[in-house]
């Protein structure tokens, strides 16, 4: 069986320097936008200035006069798409305007500039109807989803969850609100559309070369071995680029339209609030009791956020709430408001992100509630399996990464009173929470091993690196499972030439990629010995793995943070964070790290900072750019403590990993909301926590 | 309106024509092909276009071409002497100062330049003495100085002990 | 961005010329903000003037004591003179305070005089904004306006003036000096900026064609006991929600001279001459202090998201003068 095929070549778990260094740290790796392509074209693309109506007239003709145009597309004159069944996907193929900065058409130029000037002179005319596109709690047409993202059931209940509430010794009953966030990666979308002879090529910022090859197949109805999609180094994601948006429909549809030239279409910052994905903004509801000892007796947890009226994207907020402590009942509800407004989408642990901020706020309210310290109160209820399933946790160390941090933080004499602690004009507060992300198995990625003689063996597979750094745990990964020096490999990813890789998302990456490299290797040994010939090659999948019906699979963590808040003008600043996590085994040290920080800082981000603040009068979101949306800057992040429980899970995956690039974001934001709390007595439930909520 | 320009990039001079409107940025990028400035918001707001421009650290999509006309200009890809890297590219992969590597380039000129500005003695704006004859290049100063250069996958944790180190290389 | 013509003026005479010929002409010098509203659209102008070489770069002497900064010094410059920053550390720490490390290297004296404003909707060309179409409305009254005025607004615009420099140059008493159509002339700073009235499409008072050649900072005693205050939400590189720009001087625990500047919290930087006359005369109090920044802000009018800014201002009014009699 795979799962107890256990390595020991020792490339895994090495702490290797990322191979891609050099050409990332001389800024030569090219990232979509830089591949060389002969004689390009521009696109720049028109929006929709209404929320809601229809597009009545197009006046292009001063935009057509100017020298260096080729052409403007339209709904008018676009190829018809074959396949318009997916709403966000299927642009240009009517009137139809179903939210502020829809793609209505493109301006397509020998140059950048001519194509942004002549975007700017189109004219269009429109019937606009009325729009409504802010979340609101008391929406009459809120409605019950038939599931939520990655299958999860949209409510559950186990026990009478009101009896034991009404009858609890300790209550808690909050609302607790998130903003919607955009994920913002530094490298925007990003695509180079190419048709030559029926073939299409992409040169795409993507989670996933195959899956966009896929959809855009299916889409322009080809052959799926007509799209080549080309994604060697993305500049991040955080899963807006785990699916394709309507920004690389619009560049193909373009290029179509000019058979034999190269299209790049770049989304400018501004556009990066529009149209390619967002986290939803959510109203979360939680009501806790227990009972005099502080045992949780009753867990409720439910939720408001909104969707597109376009497609739905029905965000899994609640589910964590549904297996992370014991209790004896518990419910969980989501509820979605469908909009006039982008579809939503994955933003960096999709769910587990805001539910998890609300979940363990709570937590420490009601451990202030049951006068427990807040890591004994979360100790206190820690299951014995998971309740969801029924199933036993595969490995659960939440209570050790709690321990271990409490020591390496500094826990132990922390004076729990609210508002104690003053240094020089700091109001200074510690705060806590857990954090847990599934063990997602997505099913179909393929490896080939090919022996190239030498001692050399080329792994191929179309996996991309956003920044995740499997470019190198790849290498690592593939070492010890063919059981050569990672010298020896010769790793091709991000191509869809390569055999089909599942997308960089759910944290799930190395657990299928890997598992498919593993069992490409178990099979070519099998086959061609430990001598082969150059040539010799296998492909395999990742094959399916039978422990997930016997045990529940997730990695968990802890975080510790010390906030500092001005007591003249509020300012919140973060000195110090401490995680602990238990991940199952580390593929490469050095850059798990770095997925532990980035996660942090981005619940940091969250807690402190990020917020789209869409003006229900126009539909959209006004301060779209980074001066007014605001991310952390080095300055605003301080001492990073990360540390890692030895965790030996012989039945997640070959490689016993867990999954990293989402956990550090879940709960972080809680952690440094908590501390703040703990800073300054004053308990702020809508993100962000900025100065103006906490002045008084 | 088209202009005539020359711009010496990492030690080569070239002589091109570009748009008025046309930024430095796009200029090295799109008409020279050097693609280790980067575009990450166009507006002068995260920092990942950064060159040294005549030896200061620029953001060069705010920077229109024309107006830099015979402009001595550096890149990450121009640190690198003969395919030795900067030693302060060196610590940044080292420390892994870095993930996705789109800011990264412009990180690095960065904190080159921003490591010029520590020898003139320029202060900033968390030194305590504002008329102090040398700078102590600490941790807070780092951070700082580097905040003009956003990090999405927010590597600062790592990119502030590359600087330190990469600074008493 | 529609075409422009871009030329070099030989001098300043000869780019005042340029710009009088041209009636939708602009200059252009570090090009940070210029630059930055061309690329949205909110700036379009058919001919741009380049000044950066024309007006002096360096710090000098004046005669009386004071001090001429040129207006294509750069502001990472600027903030490194050591004039500055033993007689006007104010000055210095607001430029410090402001842009990036990199920003700071292009943007220019005189372009960061002329910033202009950060609201949302002036920067966004789909939403109206007499700012940009008089009589088109305003969106940020009803909108989102955290980051908006609550002293000197009008029913017009309630837009802020983002520079965190102009603030301390206003503590300090500056001069302005312009080059025009009708040769030079030279004004206190506060005559420069405008507040938005009914015509908030003007944010200074120059006329098409004059530049800014210079700022003069006079001699002025209390100005090496000054400081700036910046509150943002972000550590660095962000705008000010609010910040302050003080200059005190305290003599037997009174205040015999104080300078007081806001920035954040208006269409312009915001002296504080009320505060300041309270203060001329009484002890050197926390509680004075506070009586002072009250008196200044009585008649602030807060939009929907930004009551805060009364609180905060008051706060670090009082907070900064406080640190400024400690530090003496």
């Amino acid at each position: 069986m795979s799962t107890t095929t256990r390595t020991t070549g020792g490339a895994i778990g090495a702490s290797l320097d990322r191979i891609d260094g050099p050409q990332k740290v001389t800024g030569t790796a090219p990232y979509a936008y830089e591949h060389h392509v002969d004689n390009p074209l521009y696109l720049f693309p028109i929006r929709s200035e209404i929320a809601r109506g229809r597009v009545t007239g197009i006046d292009a003709s001063a935009a057509e006069a100017l020298p260096g145009m080729v052409t403007v597309i339209t709904h008018e004159n676009a190829p018809q798409l074959a396949d318009t069944s997916d709403r966000e996907l299927a642009i240009l193929q009517s009137d139809e305007v179903a939210f502020r900065g829809q793609y209505i058409g493109a301006v397509i130029a020998e140059t950048f500039e001519v194509a942004r000037h002549a975007a700017g002179l189109v004219e269009v005319s429109y019937d606009e109807e009325p729009h409504e596109a802010e979340l609101r709690e008391n929406d009459s047409d809120l409605y019950t989803p038939e599931q939520l993202n990655a299958g999860f059931p949209t409510d559950t209940e186990e026990g009478d969850v009101d009896e034991a509430f009404s009858s609890a010794a300790v209550t808690l009953d909050e609302r607790y609100t998130t903003p919607m966030e955009h994920n913002n990666p530094m490298e925007p979308h990003t695509t180079i559309a190419l048709w030559e002879t029926g073939n299409l090529t992409l040169y795409e910022s993507t989670q996933g070369a195959h899956p966009v090859q896929r959809t855009v197949a299916q889409v322009f109805g080809l052959d799926r071995n007509r799209v080549r999609v080309v994604a060697p180094y993305v500049g991040g994601g955080f899963g807006s680029k785990g699916l394709p948006h309507a920004n690389t429909i619009l560049a193909a549809l373009a290029a179509r339209m000019i058979e034999g030239r190269p299209v790049k279409f770049a989304l400018t910052r501004q556009q990066m609030f529009t149209g390619v994905g967002y986290r939803t903004p959510t109203i979360q509801r939680i009501q806790l009791g227990a009972d005099e000892e502080g045992h949780l007796t009753a867990i409720d947890h439910d939720v408001i956020e909104q969707t597109s009226k376009i497609k739905e994207f029905a965000e899994q907020t609640a589910v964590a709430t549904r297996s992370l402590y014991a209790t004896q009942s518990r419910r969980t509800t989501h509820r979605l408001a469908a909009l006039d407004v982008p579809v939503p989408s994955w933003m960096r642990a999709p769910g587990e992100a805001p539910g998890m901020y609300a979940l363990e706020a709570a937590m420490d309210e009601m451990a202030i509630a049951c006068n427990l310290d807040p890591i004994e109160f979360r100790i206190r209820n820690e299951p014995e399996i998971d309740a969801e399933t029924g199933l036993p946790y595969s490995s659960r160390n939440l209570v050790a990464c709690l321990r271990e941090g409490a020591k390496r933080f500094g826990w132990k004499d922390r004076d729990p009173s609210p508002r104690a602690r003053q240094e020089g004009r700091w109001l200074v507060g510690t705060g806590v929470a857990s954090s847990t992300y599934p063990v997602f198995r997505l099913p179909g990625s393929r490896a080939t091993i090919r022996y190239e003689g030498d001692g050399r063996y080329a792994v191929e597979i179309g996996a991309a690196d956003i920044g995740t750094g499997a470019w190198t745990a790849l290498i690592q990964i593939s070492a010890d499972a063919i059981g050569v020096s990672i010298e020896d490999i010769n790793l091709r990813i991000g191509d869809t030439t390569f055999p089909f890789a599942s997308v960089a998302g759910g944290s799930s990456g190395i657990t299928v990629w890997g598992s498919a490299i593993f069992e490409a290797a178990r099979v070519f040994r099998e086959r061609h010995g430990e001598n082969p010939s150059e040539g010799d090659e296998v492909q395999a999948r990742t094959p399916d793995n039978p422990e997930t019906e016997n045990y529940a699979m997730h990695a968990f963590g802890a975080y510790f943070v010390e906030a500092r808040v001005d007591v003249d003008t509020c300012e919140v600043r973060v000195p110090r964070m401490a995680g602990v996590f238990a991940v199952g085994r580390i593929i490469n040290a050095k850059t798990a790290r770095s997925q532990f920080i980035g996660g942090m800082t981005m619940g940091l981000s969250m807690a402190l900072h990020e917020e789209s603040l869409v003006d229900g009068r126009f539909g959209h979101v006004v301060n779209h750019d980074f001066a007014e949306y605001h991310i952390p800057t080095n300055a605003d992040v301080g001492t990073m403590d990360i540390s890692w429980i030895d965790e030996d899970d012989p039945y997640v995956n070959p490689m016993g990993s867990k999954g990293i690039g989402e956990i550090g974001i879940v709960g972080s934001a809680a952690a440094v909301a908590n501390a703040v709390h703990h800073a300054t007595g004053v308990r702020v439930r809508d993100l962000p926590i900025t100065p103006d909520k906490l002045l008084r | 309106m088209d202009a005539e320009i020359t711009l010496h990039v990492d030690g080569a001079e070239h002589r091109l024509t570009v748009d008025t409107r046309t930024t430095l940025l796009d200029a090295l990028r799109e008409h020279l092909e050097i693609i280790s400035p980067k575009k990450g918001c166009d507006h002068g707001q995260c920092g990942a276009c950064t060159v040294l421009l005549d030896g200061r650290r620029a953001n060069s999509c705010l920077a229109l071409a024309v107006a830099h006309d015979g402009t001595e200009i550096v890149t990450a890809g121009g640190l690198a002497e003969n395919g030795d890297l900067h030693p302060m590219q060196r610590s940044f992969i080292e420390h892994d100062g870095f993930q996705c590597g789109y800011c990264t380039p412009g990180q690095i000129v960065s904190a080159v330049g921003m490591l010029e500005e520590v020898r003139a003695g320029w202060p900033s704006h968390v030194t305590e003495d504002l008329n102090v004859e040398e700078i102590v290049l600490d941790d807070d100063e780092i951070r700082e100085r580097m905040s003009g250069n956003l990090c999405r996958c927010a590597a600062y944790a790592n990119i502030v002990p590359a600087i330190r180190e990469g600074s008493e290389r | 961005m529609k075409p422009y013509s871009y030329q070099r003026a030989e001098d300043v005479d000869g780019a005042v010329a340029a710009l009088v010929e041209q009636p939708n002409a602009k200059f252009l010098a570090g090009g940070t903000n210029l630059v930055d509203l061309m690329k949205l659209g909110v700036e379009e102008p058919d001919a741009l003037v380049d000044v950066r070489r024309l007006t002096s770069d360096h710090v000098e002497d004046l005669d009386d004591g004071g001090l001429r900064i040129g207006a294509a010094v750069p502001n990472s410059v600027l903030a490194a003179d050591r004039k500055i920053r033993t007689r006007y550390p104010a000055l210095s720490q607001a430029l410090l305070a402001g842009a990036s490390g990199q920003l700071r290297n292009l943007a220019t004296t005189g372009g960061n005089l002329l910033q202009r404003t950060r609201c949302v909707y002036w920067q966004d060309v789909t939403t109206p904004c007499n700012k940009r179409e008089p009589g088109s409305g305003c969106s940020a009254i009803e909108g989102h306006n955290k980051n908006h005025a609550i002293l000197g607004a009008s029913e017009h615009c309630v837009a802020t003036h983002p520079s965190d420099m102009a603030v301390a140059m206003y503590a300090l008493d500056a001069f302005v000096v312009v080059h025009g159509p009708d040769g030079e002339r030279r004004f206190p700073i506060e005559e420069l900026h405008r507040l938005p009235g009914d015509e908030p499409q003007r944010d200074t008072t120059l006329e098409h064609g004059e530049l800014i050649t210079a700022v003069d900072l006079p001699p002025l005693d209390l100005a090496a006991n000054s400081k700036y205050r910046k509150v943002r939400e972000r550590a660095s590189y962000a705008f000010a929600l609010v910040s302050v720009a003080a200059a005190l001087d305290v003599e037997d625990g009174v205040v015999r001279d104080v300078r007081i500047a806001l920035g954040g919290v208006a269409h312009k930087p915001w002296r504080a001459t009320k505060a300041e006359e309270a203060l001329r005369g009484e002890p050197a109090n926390e509680a004075n202090f506070h009586a002072a920044a009250d008196i200044e802000l009585e008649d602030a009018q807060p939009l929907r998201d930004n009551a805060f800014k009364i609180p905060l201002a008051r706060n670090i009014i009082a907070r900064t003068l406080l640190d400024l009699s400690e530090e003496r």
